[in-house]
């Protein structure tokens, strides 16, 4: 809402690529680390080609359609296609066009891209994929925009643009004259000065990318004044909530008492809609109140005689046993479980929606608009051109707000209420029928002789991934364009193909996933199927190490795969100080992880006197993901994928009982508090080379083993189940 | 409808609600003060804190009739024009925020900390409920510490 209508000048859209973007097809060297060490492993699909890979490739036809205007007081405004939720993004972007354009940072002013249908598959927040996808485009497009300022110089001056430089939005002349970009703005939108050589900086050259720098809306979030979708001010919009069923999917049969919750204080409409009985309201409190008070006969859900102990039943069922081995092979063979796992982001779903009879105006979360763009125009009768779809801000994601539903909702209440209507959910609804990240089960086998390893076997089976929200059709579209065979798997698989991958020379390495079929709301979340497949094999190394008599950071070195991975675990167990004295009832643990051409280590020092109350009290990570943009940005992202480790494997998961999960707040669902939380985190970034690899979902699985680790070596136990504290310590709220 | 007047932010403010809304409701939806967040509704999350005569609370759980004649201060209120708080330069310092959709509530959990005690130990620290779910604790609690420095 604080989109300032001043006019823009020059407006720059690079309509074509004009360099090519080079994706990278399995760079790394696959030298095993010792020539008589480990047994090398061929690379795995995700060595050669990862999802970001993909991604990047379905958005390349459009991937310059960028828009960057400086307006006649020099300011630079971006509009961004992506989505903002915490990760850094505005400020990593920002950086690169401040960069390029050799202008202050706090000239540039990063807007998130209202949908845009044009950009087909080149607007889509996910897969720690958009520093990936946007470093080429954004600095050509700035570069393009700063050639066209100096061009716009040369002329006036009669000089030649080479002549010329630029500094803090200035070009300067040799003789000292100076024009500011606000001076030349219109020039340079204006005259025809011909083709410009377009090339964006030498790395070597950049003075700001790279440097830490904090958040460009720091201030804003400090002083309350940022808006998230239901501060807006649009006006007439109502408060609105949704009474939902008491179990997944459940439908509205009828409604008992429409007429005295209309009559409550503050109530002003009553609509039943797909999922549940909306009540718009004057305050979310009365809207609240009316919800609580409707008497709503409900029709069945679709996994209503569904409980944890079914589905795990289910799960392991699905999971494809492994071969009858003699009793001579000597073999590690594990099965682990991770529960269900809320996005729980803490702004809940939420959207504003004005629908009007000719046109409808959307405002929420969310990564994928062009998709929630186009199912809520079908939803309320629209062109899709009518509908502008505003991306907001917004309070947390991990994977969350892939999904348009509270979208789709407001749309359809503010289409039959005939106002506009601000939506949220309730916590407890955002916990219950919200989206999680579906549970699995892993059969892992490992065989070894004389020190090596020999085969390394991982079987997956999942709840399936709900991936309806764009991201299935951009890898689709990319997939069978691929030389890989990949084309043929099923959209799962080749997600699942495209991410996991083991970093070590273990022989013959095998990672399958079997999806299990269930009509429940999942979601990808932070980091896919990395958490809980890469973090388990993460503690069957640890196994493996102990097997065969090794320190675990020693056996991970010998067979690591390359020298770039070996540095981030030697720093990290140097920074770490691996294997110091620890107390009774504390032990150190290590994981590793490699994804998005991205590696990093993650050691914990754990606390575990009281085996159910364990205190991750120390973490150092080191990661190496390439080129950095902004170290801070990194360091936030591995910090906050800590965290989630920590809640996730020692305590917070959701139960499912009868088709609804038992959780419905943060006391219950017992995501890390301060009391949680380490008192002394450390975090190296390893300067690194070539392109910038992804970051934002890489610090989860690495330190989901590494906790992992340190509390089995803590308290002698294996750990075999996640969260390994997960006990319904709470009276589920009523249903 | 009943009336209630408290002053906000040093303002004196009269807003016509049932006496058992919740503050934040009215603070959100009547008032316009829109830094104080939701995010559970039934004082867990601590999105919402506040201070009430100077010390913290939760209006999502507070109706409104009991806030009459009272003093609330909100994020929105924290700062002296514009210099900052230090506690908010602290939080700029470390740069705290991540999604930021914690952090209102949190600063003014760290700020009624800091008036209740000048040098906050790793406990009282600790003490502090207010769920981050970007994870951003240990920025938190160096940005705490930084405060108190400044405010030594
Ligand atoms: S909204 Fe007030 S404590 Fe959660
Ligand atoms: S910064 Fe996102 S919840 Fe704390």
């Amino acid at each position: 809402m604080t989109r300032h209508a001043r006019r823009r000048f020059l407006t720059y859209l690079v309509a074509a690529p004009a360099l090519a973007v080079a994706t990278r097809f399995g760079v790394e060297a696959y030298a095993p680390g010792s020539a008589d060490a480990a047994i090398p492993t061929p690379p795995a699909p995700a060595d050669l080609v990862d999802l970001g890979d993909l991604l990047i490739l379905a958005g390349k036809p459009t991937a310059d359609m960028l828009v960057l205007s400086v307006d006649e007081d020099g300011g630079v405004d971006f509009r961004l296609p992506r989505e903002e939720v915490g990760q850094g993004l505005t400020t990593a972007v920002a950086m690169l066009v401040a960069e390029e354009l050799d202008t202050p940072l706090d000239r540039v002013r990063v807007h998130l891209e209202d949908a845009r249908p044009e950009l087909l598959f080149n607007q889509l927040t996910g897969s720690s994929n958009a520093v990936r996808s946007l470093y080429d485009p954004v600095r050509r497009t700035a570069a393009a925009a700063r050639a066209r300022m100096v061009a716009a110089a040369a002329r006036q001056w009669g000089l030649k643009a080479s002549e010329l430089t630029v500094r803090a939005g200035v070009v300067v002349a040799p003789d000292g004259r100076t024009a500011s970009y606000g001076s030349l703005t219109t020039a340079a939108a204006t005259l025809d000065l011909g083709s410009l050589t377009v090339t964006p900086k030498k790395e070597s050259e950049h003075t700001l990318v790279g440097t830490p720098t904090s958040r460009i809306d720091a201030r804003a979030l400090v002083t309350g004044s940022h808006p998230y979708t239901l501060d807006l001010d649009v006006p007439g919009a109502k408060p609105c909530m949704v009474r939902r069923p008491p179990t997944i999917n459940g439908t509205v049969t009828s409604v008992g008492n429409e007429a005295a919750v209309r009559a409550m204080p503050g109530v002003v409409d009553v609509v039943v809609i797909d999922s549940g009985v909306a009540v718009v309201a004057e305050t979310f409190g009365q809207a609240l109140d009316g919800k609580n008070a409707l008497e709503v006969t409900w029709g069945g859900g679709t996994v209503d005689t569904l409980s944890d102990s079914d589905i795990r039943a289910r799960l392991k069922a699905a999971t494809p046993s492994l071969d009858l081995l003699g009793a001579l092979v000597r073999k590690v063979d594990t099965e682990f479980d991770f529960a269900f796992a809320s996005h729980a982001p803490l702004e809940t779903n939420s959207a504003v929606a004005d629908v009007r009879p000719d046109r409808a105006e959307i405002w929420s979360g969310l990564k994928s608009p062009i998709v929630a763009q186009a199912a809520i125009a079908q939803a309320v009768g629209l062109p899709v051109s009518k509908v502008t779809v505003h991306v907001m801000q917004s309070g947390g994601s991990f994977g969350r707000r892939l999904f348009y539903d509270a979208a789709l909702e407001a749309a359809v209440v503010s289409k039959k209420s005939g106002r506009p209507v601000r939506l949220m959910w309730s916590r407890i609804d955002d916990m219950r029928h919200g989206r999680m990240r579906p549970a699995t089960h892993h059969r892992v086998r490992a065989t070894y002789a004389a020190g090596q390893v020999l085969t390394f076997q991982h079987r997956v089976a999942a709840v399936e991934t709900d991936f309806r929200h764009g991201l299935g059709d951009a890898v689709t579209a990319a997939a069978a364009s691929l030389p890989t065979g990949l084309g043929n798997a099923t959209f799962a698989q080749t997600l699942f193909l495209t991410t996991v991958k083991s970093p070590y020379d273990f022989g013959v390495t095998t990672q399958t996933l079997t999806e299990v079929p269930l009509r429940m709301h999942t979601g990808s979340w932070r980091s896919v199927y990395s958490a809980n497949t890469r973090g388990a094999e993460e503690i069957v190394v640890d196994e493996l190490a102990a097997r065969l008599g090794k320190d675990p950071v020693d056996f991970r070195r010998s067979f690591l795969k390359t020298d770039r991975q070996r540095a981030v675990l030697d720093r990290a167990a140097t920074e770490g100080d691996w294997g110091r004295e620890l107390p009774d009832g504390w032990a150190q643990g290590i994981g590793f992880h490699e994804e998005y051409k991205s590696c990093t280590a993650c050691l914990v020092e754990i606390d575990a006197t009281d085996p159910k109350k364990p205190r991750v009290a120390r973490a150092v990570i080191v990661a190496d993901v390439g080129r950095v943009i902004n170290p801070r940005g990194l360091e936030a992202q591995l910090l906050g994928g800590l965290t989630d480790a920590i809640s996730t494997t020692l305590r917070a998961g959701l139960h499912i009982d009868k088709g609804l999960p038992l959780e419905g707040s943060y006391s219950q669902f017992h995501y890390a508090r301060q009391k949680d939380a380490p008192k002394d985190v450390r975090i190296h970034v390893i300067e690194g080379a070539g392109e910038p690899g992804g970051a934002g979902e890489l610090g989860v699985p690495a330190a989901v083993g590494a906790v992992a680790n340190a509390y089995a070596r803590a308290t002698g136990t294996k750990p075999r189940s996640f969260p390994v504290n997960f006990d319904v310590d709470f009276t589920p709220f009523p249903r | 409808m009943p009336s209630h007047t408290f002053t906000v932010n040093g303002k004196s403010v009269t807003v016509d609600a049932p006496d058992d809304l919740p503050l934040l409701w009215a603070l959100r939806d009547l008032l316009d003060i829109r830094g104080p967040k939701y995010g559970c509704g039934i004082n867990v999350c601590k999105a919402c804190t506040s201070h009430l005569d100077g010390e913290a609370f939760n209006p999502c759980v507070l109706p409104v009739s009991e806030a009459s004649g009272r003093e609330v201060t909100t994020i929105e209120g924290l700062a002296d024009g514009d210099r900052l708080h230090p506690v908010q330069e602290a939080w700029l310092e470390q740069d705290v925020a991540q999604c930021g959709y914690c952090q209102p509530g949190q600063i003014m959990a760290a700020v009624a900390l800091l008036k209740r005690t000048r040098n906050p130990t790793d406990a009282d620290i600790d003490a502090i409920a207010n769920v981050c779910r970007c994870g951003t604790y240990f920025r938190i609690r160096e940005a705490i510490k930084s405060a108190a420095e400044r405010m030594a």
